[in-house]
């Protein structure tokens, strides 16, 4: 394997988590709603995800688990916020700082096990092809299913009625009360389709990325998604552009390091933060483009006048 | 039967009070089918949990070690989100203040005099409002999103605090442990009782009580609730959000800065590779708990001080992580906000076909 074929590899299951987490929080937030519990999702995504996989020997079992937990932390947040009207901001960090205790305490007997990896799907033929053949062809499941939940995505919340129904609810959710739409129904659900992603990103961590378990192994990158979906300026397109510009600069501190260029390895590490700083700061100071796509009643709480 | 929320006409002020009280209540019953879930005896880990803590004066003088710092940040997060604004990276901030504040030791190793304390301190509080002040720029300069770059924040600051004590500022004679040179004398808060109970804790309850009577007493106390509350009344009334949002987050930084600078110069009389258990990050609870009101937050830190060491004791007796405590705080969390929801609401249980009808 060449060094480019090994970088372009490492930069895919760098950025696959953060993929797939940002995807998920897009609809959500399209559909008007903030979830700052993406960070507490992904890392019960990721201990339910590894102790699945290791006590029933399935990685797929293992996948399915971590999709579940996230769709579980996302329906306390759903009937909060939806429910009993909470403030939205106030209970993302509730769910960030909950999951992120429960799973230290679920977790804690299964630190450093060597868990079960997630298979690359061999793709007969195809999968040999000198260099396209592992860049391409050479992944597991949930490197394409985030790629193929981005065109999804695109294409129904653009393309369909459904996809209209998501974003009327997000943009004006006293209109689409009132042409018959429920919202806080579509609410519900596009929380759940959230948490499912950020789960599923949690089992790609502890189950394709390092296949173990170590306590607050998502290191922020629920909270990058979140960055990313600014980023992105609400488009799936731009946030599988961000998320793959994310992945590479987490992978380059890495290889920087192996260089043993006399950088400190603590300033190599803390760079995805802070080019997820600059990157809000460049988007966000241009408020032409932020403002077509951001959706209206992001973060705004909806009751029915009855 | 569904669940239906009913407005009332004007917020219960009995729900205002009896809200914590209920949230607290129901964890602690959560916490009890918690524990027999894992085969132990409720009544005895939530009184190992809740109880035990307060029956020693041991544990008493630890309580208030371990609030102090929470309810120093707990007040300044509080009037934070009561301007709607949103700090979140108190922990970063917190490490910063305790960097800014350690320098003084560090680089003046033999330097003894009442100055050095007062030095330190102020040095701490500046260090971490200096910190708080880029999420405020970049709100104000910018319209970055504050919840998301003051978390950032905090990853680097960790990193810029781990960094230091492994390279530049490791103690020579330290047998090349990550830590700095041991404070000493003046270098140290003074301490009550028999050594453990820090000025810290007079600290916050002196500014919890100044920050109570500003909240409820003078002009930029109303700008804050009105900004908070009201931003478009805020701006007729001539009130600037932009002066608003610097004012909350250099207070809150500097108070984050000065518990860190506490922690260093109290508790563990060095800088070390972790400074405190997410003291930045309860105190986000803390905040809440204490229904955004300075001297609600000094019940609330104790109540979550005793919540640490209830971890602690559990985990001793029992064998379960200290994790616990996290598990438990976060319950809370949730329970005062969907509490929160009585003050505004009367909930009704109504069979499906009246709602039909």
């Amino acid at each position: 394997m060449s060094a480019i074929e090994a970088v372009i590899l490492t930069i895919i299951t760098a950025s696959t988590p953060l993929l797939l987490a940002a995807i998920g929080e897009l609809v959500t937030e399209r559909a008007g709603v903030l979830n700052l519990g993406v960070e507490g999702m992904m890392i019960m995504g990721a201990v339910c995800g590894f102790i699945a996989a290791l006590l029933s020997g399935s990685a797929t079992l293992g996948v399915l688990a971590g999709l579940v937990a996230g769709v579980a932390m996302s329906m306390i947040f759903a009937f909060l916020t939806q429910t009993l009207m909470t403030s939205q901001v106030a209970t993302g960090l509730a769910l960030t700082l909950m999951g992120l205790g429960l799973s230290g305490l679920i977790g804690e007997s299964f630190t450093g096990q060597p868990g079960v990896k997630l298979q690359a799907l061999a793709i007969p033929g195809l999968s040999t092809i000198p260099f396209l053949g592992p860049v391409l062809f050479g992944h597991d499941l949930l490197v394409y299913l985030s790629l193929a939940l981005t065109g999804g995505v695109s294409y129904v919340l653009f393309r369909t009625r459904l996809g209209l129904i998501i974003v009327a609810v997000g943009g004006n959710h006293h209109s689409a009360h009132a042409l018959g739409y429920n919202v806080i129904g579509v609410r519900y659900a596009c929380i759940a389709f959230g948490g499912a992603c950020s789960g599923l990103a949690g089992a790609y961590l502890s189950l394709a990325y390092t296949s173990q378990w170590i306590e607050n192994m998502s290191a922020g990158r629920g909270w990058i998604a979140l960055a990313l979906v600014v980023f992105a300026t609400w488009l799936p397109k731009r946030v599988l552009i961000g998320a793959y510009l994310f992945g590479a600069v987490w992978i380059m501190g890495l290889y920087i390091q192996g260089l043993g260029i006399a950088i400190p390895s603590q300033l190599l590490s803390s760079l995805p933060y802070l080019v997820t700083i600059a990157a809000l700061i460049i988007i966000s100071g241009n408020r032409t483009i932020t403002k077509v796509n951001t959706p209206a009643c992001i973060g705004q709480p909806f009751a029915p006048e009855r | 039967m569904i669940l239906l929320l009913e407005r009332r006409t004007s917020p219960s002020r009995a729900m205002t009070f009896l809200s914590p009280v209920l949230a607290i209540g129901v964890t602690v019953m959560i916490g009890g089918v918690i524990f027999s879930a894992l085969g132990l005896y409720p009544l005895k880990a939530l009184y190992l949990y809740f109880v035990e803590p307060l029956t020693s004066l041991w544990s008493i003088e630890e309580i208030i070690v371990k609030a102090a710092p929470l309810v120093l940040i707990g007040v300044g997060l509080s009037i934070c989100y009561t301007a709607n604004v949103w700090n979140i990276g108190a922990e970063g901030q917190l490490t910063v203040g305790a960097l800014f504040g350690a320098a003084i030791p560090i680089y003046f190793t033999g330097w003894q005099s009442p100055l050095v304390l007062v030095l330190m301190l102020a040095l701490g509080a500046v260090g971490g409002a200096l910190f708080a002040a880029i999420p405020a720029l970049l709100k104000t300069r910018f319209n970055a999103n504050e919840i998301l770059t003051s978390l950032m924040l905090v990853y680097v600051a960790q990193y810029l605090l781990d960094w230091l004590v492994r390279g530049p500022w490791r103690d020579p004679q330290g047998y090349n442990f990550p830590q700095s040179v041991p404070f000493e004398g003046w270098q140290l808060l003074p301490t009550l009782g028999d050594g453990r109970v820090h000025i810290g804790a007079m600290l916050a309850i002196v500014v919890a009580l100044i920050l109570f009577v500003m909240m409820g007493r003078s002009l930029r106390g109303f700008e804050i609730r009105v900004i908070g509350s009201a931003p478009r009344a805020g701006a007729f009334a001539g009130f600037a959000e932009k002066r608003v949002i610097w004012f909350c987050f250099i207070l809150s930084g500097a108070l984050a800065g000065m518990a860190g600078l506490c922690e260093v110069a109290g508790p563990s009389g060095q800088l070390q590779p972790t400074i405190s258990p997410g003291y930045g990050f309860t105190a986000i609870i803390v905040a809440f708990l204490g229904r955004l009101n300075p001297v609600g937050v000094i019940f609330a830190g104790i109540l979550l001080a005793i919540s640490y060491l209830g971890g602690e004791a559990v985990q001793v007796e029992f064998n379960i992580s200290d994790k616990s405590a996290q598990v438990f705080q976060g319950i809370l969390l949730f329970l005062i906000l969907a509490c929160d929801t009585l003050i505004h609401y009367r909930i009704r249980f109504v069979s499906r076909k009246v709602k039909q009808a």
